[in-house]
């Protein structure tokens, strides 16, 4: 990989709002080399996606979590894609993994209650003919989120001088 | 009654006689103020990688805190003869040829003490690294002082070097990268100096201690160059590389001789390095390249941004290509280094090291940390930039 790209791309995972001026002094290009590099990485999809992360609680929105564990039954001419596909087009659905291991897929689903996401699951989910089981644990407190640690203690206080 | 007693009279002359750290003073004049902006470390600002901390607390819960060898762990010992061999086929014997000391201050500190006699001329190369001449001073040795210049890009010339050597020139103490310059040497620059120390047999004390941080170039040891091994020790440290300054952590590798003589006196001073420090180093050199790696890139951004900075702001700074500061020429303005040091601390609250800290060759320059969080090296620019262009009017 080119050095410069590894730098955009390090760069943007940990803050997408970076600017390109900014991009541009970090890695000694101009701006407009650095608006033509992501455009480049965003059309082939290197770049995904840009997305905030959001502590809900802070401003009252308490949403539940869950993490949900599914056995599936493969049918003939249709493999793990087109249970995925039928399971990530609910908005409630906030990821979709394919698991080695006792079971075979996890999701992340929101809800505002633990109602809510309980009904989700028993209505929407387990009544899927592929589905043979599910197994729903509620997430409790998240530490770290996407690589981003959300309630840090306090920074460590350095010499201000020193050699 | 007893009469009263000055203590004062029972310290030794040595000690006496060593000037005043310069930012020793800096610190003082620091200390209270509030919302500073510091470019003033000498030590990353990232926390030492969690793996690396995690083994030192692993380690404590096993109970592993007891003296270990003289020279140090065998185990830390054969990685680094792993890790030199497969960085630059360099090839010491981790028995006899590698010391384990507590930062390399302790191995620079029983270095020049390992080789100098009273009297010895010790040739320091500056600017560098403030503890080089008190350390000659210390062992009776004689500090000579070559100085580089912004023209060489402070890398040391032949040139500059040859007219400081006498007949009683013993060593000469090299420290590239460098700090405050930033400076590293190329190869062939280097060929120029093993030439000298040759023609004039003298011994290589090479602090490479910002071996790691080298951008857009690979570091060369001193010791690599043909016939280089027996006349040098190599001192370096996990401090800069692996963020971890407060363990305490360093090494010395060299010919058997002086690496015995060292331990002669490590031995009585310092007996050995922390363990739990010498636990963590191992986990270092075995699994903390992608950590290193990662810390390496992030300052390589700062590097950038922060030489761009200045440029735009007036104040001409070169690139560095090594360790993690920049060194911008402030001398433009009017004012010495120490004035402009002080004043900005003073009227911008951003703290930076004047540079003839580091020897007079430093005069005209700042030395700047970028080892800064980007939020502290935007707010510092800015106010720099305010400082500058107050200076105009």
């Amino acid at each position: 990989m080119d050095e410069q790209i590894r730098h955009i791309l390090e760069i943007l995972e940990n803050d997408a709002r970076a600017s390109p001026e900014e991009i541009a002094a970090l890695t000694d290009m101009s701006a407009q080399e650095v608006t033509q590099t992501i455009a480049k990485l965003e059309e082939t999809g290197v770049i995904r996606h840009y997305k905030t992360i959001v502590d809900w609680d802070l401003v009252g929105e308490n949403y539940v979590y869950a993490v949900i564990e599914l056995k599936v039954t493969l049918e003939r001419n249709l493999g793990y894609q087109a249970i995925a596909e039928r399971i990530y087009k609910f908005p409630e659905v906030r990821s979709v993994r394919l698991l080695s291991g006792d079971y075979d897929i996890s999701l992340t689903i929101r809800g505002k209650s633990m109602k809510d996401v309980a009904f989700f699951v028993a209505e929407k989910i387990a009544t899927l003919d592929q589905v043979k089981s599910t197994s729903t644990h509620f997430v409790l407190k998240t530490y770290k989120e996407d690589g981003v640690i959300l309630h840090e203690p306090e920074a460590i206080k350095r010499l201000p001088v020193s050699f | 009654m007893r009469p009263p007693c000055d203590p004062s009279k029972f310290v030794a002359e040595a000690v006496k006689n060593i000037p005043p750290s310069g930012i020793r003073r800096f610190f003082d004049l620091v200390s209270g103020l509030e919302d500073v902006i510091s470019l003033g470390v000498g030590e990353p600002d990232f926390i030492t990688p969690w793996h690396i901390r995690e083994m030192c607390i692993h380690s404590l819960e096993k109970g592993q805190t007891s003296y270990t060898s003289n020279y140090g762990l065998p185990e830390l010992r054969n990685e680094l003869t792993r890790t030199y061999y497969r960085r630059y086929s360099l090839d010491y014997d981790p028995e006899s040829e590698i010391l384990i000391t507590t930062g390399v201050s302790e191995g620079l500190d029983i270095a020049i003490r390992a080789v100098v006699n009273p009297g010895d001329e010790v040739i320091v190369v500056q600017p560098s690294y403030v503890a080089y001449v008190p350390s000659v001073i210390l062992a009776g040795g004689k500090p000579v002082i070559v100085p580089t210049y912004r023209g060489d890009d402070f890398s040391l010339t032949a040139e500059a070097l040859e007219p400081a050597i006498t007949n009683k020139t013993k060593a000469i103490i090299l420290n590239f990268p460098n700090n405050p310059t930033g400076a590293i040497m190329k190869q062939e620059g280097l060929e120029d100096i093993a030439d000298l120390v040759v023609e004039n047999d003298l011994f290589v004390i090479s602090d490479e201690v910002y071996e790691c941080l080298t951008y857009g170039s690979t570091h060369v040891p001193f010791s690599s160059l043909e016939g280089m091994k027996e006349r040098t020790v190599m001192l370096n440290g996990f401090s800069k590389a692996y963020a971890m300054t407060g363990l305490r952590l360093g090494f010395a590798m060299g010919p058997s001789e002086i690496i015995h003589s060292m331990m002669m006196i490590h031995q009585y001073s310092m007996l050995c390095a922390p363990i739990t420090s010498q636990i963590g180093a191992i986990e270092a050199l075995q699994n903390g390249k992608g950590e290193m790696e990662r810390m390496v890139r992030e300052y390589d951004r700062r590097r950038h941004f922060i030489v761009r900075g200045f440029n735009n702001i007036g104040l001409e700074c070169c690139n560095p290509k090594g360790a993690f500061y920049a060194f911008p020429y402030i001398g433009g303005t009017g004012l010495s280094s120490s004035e402009f040091a002080e004043r900005l601390l003073d009227e911008k609250k951003v703290v930076t090291i004047p540079g003839d800290v580091f020897g007079e060759a430093g005069e005209g320059f700042l030395r700047c940390a970028y080892a800064a969080s980007m939020d502290d090296l935007r707010k510092a620019i800015e106010r720099m930039g305010d400082f500058v262009d107050g200076l105009k009017k």
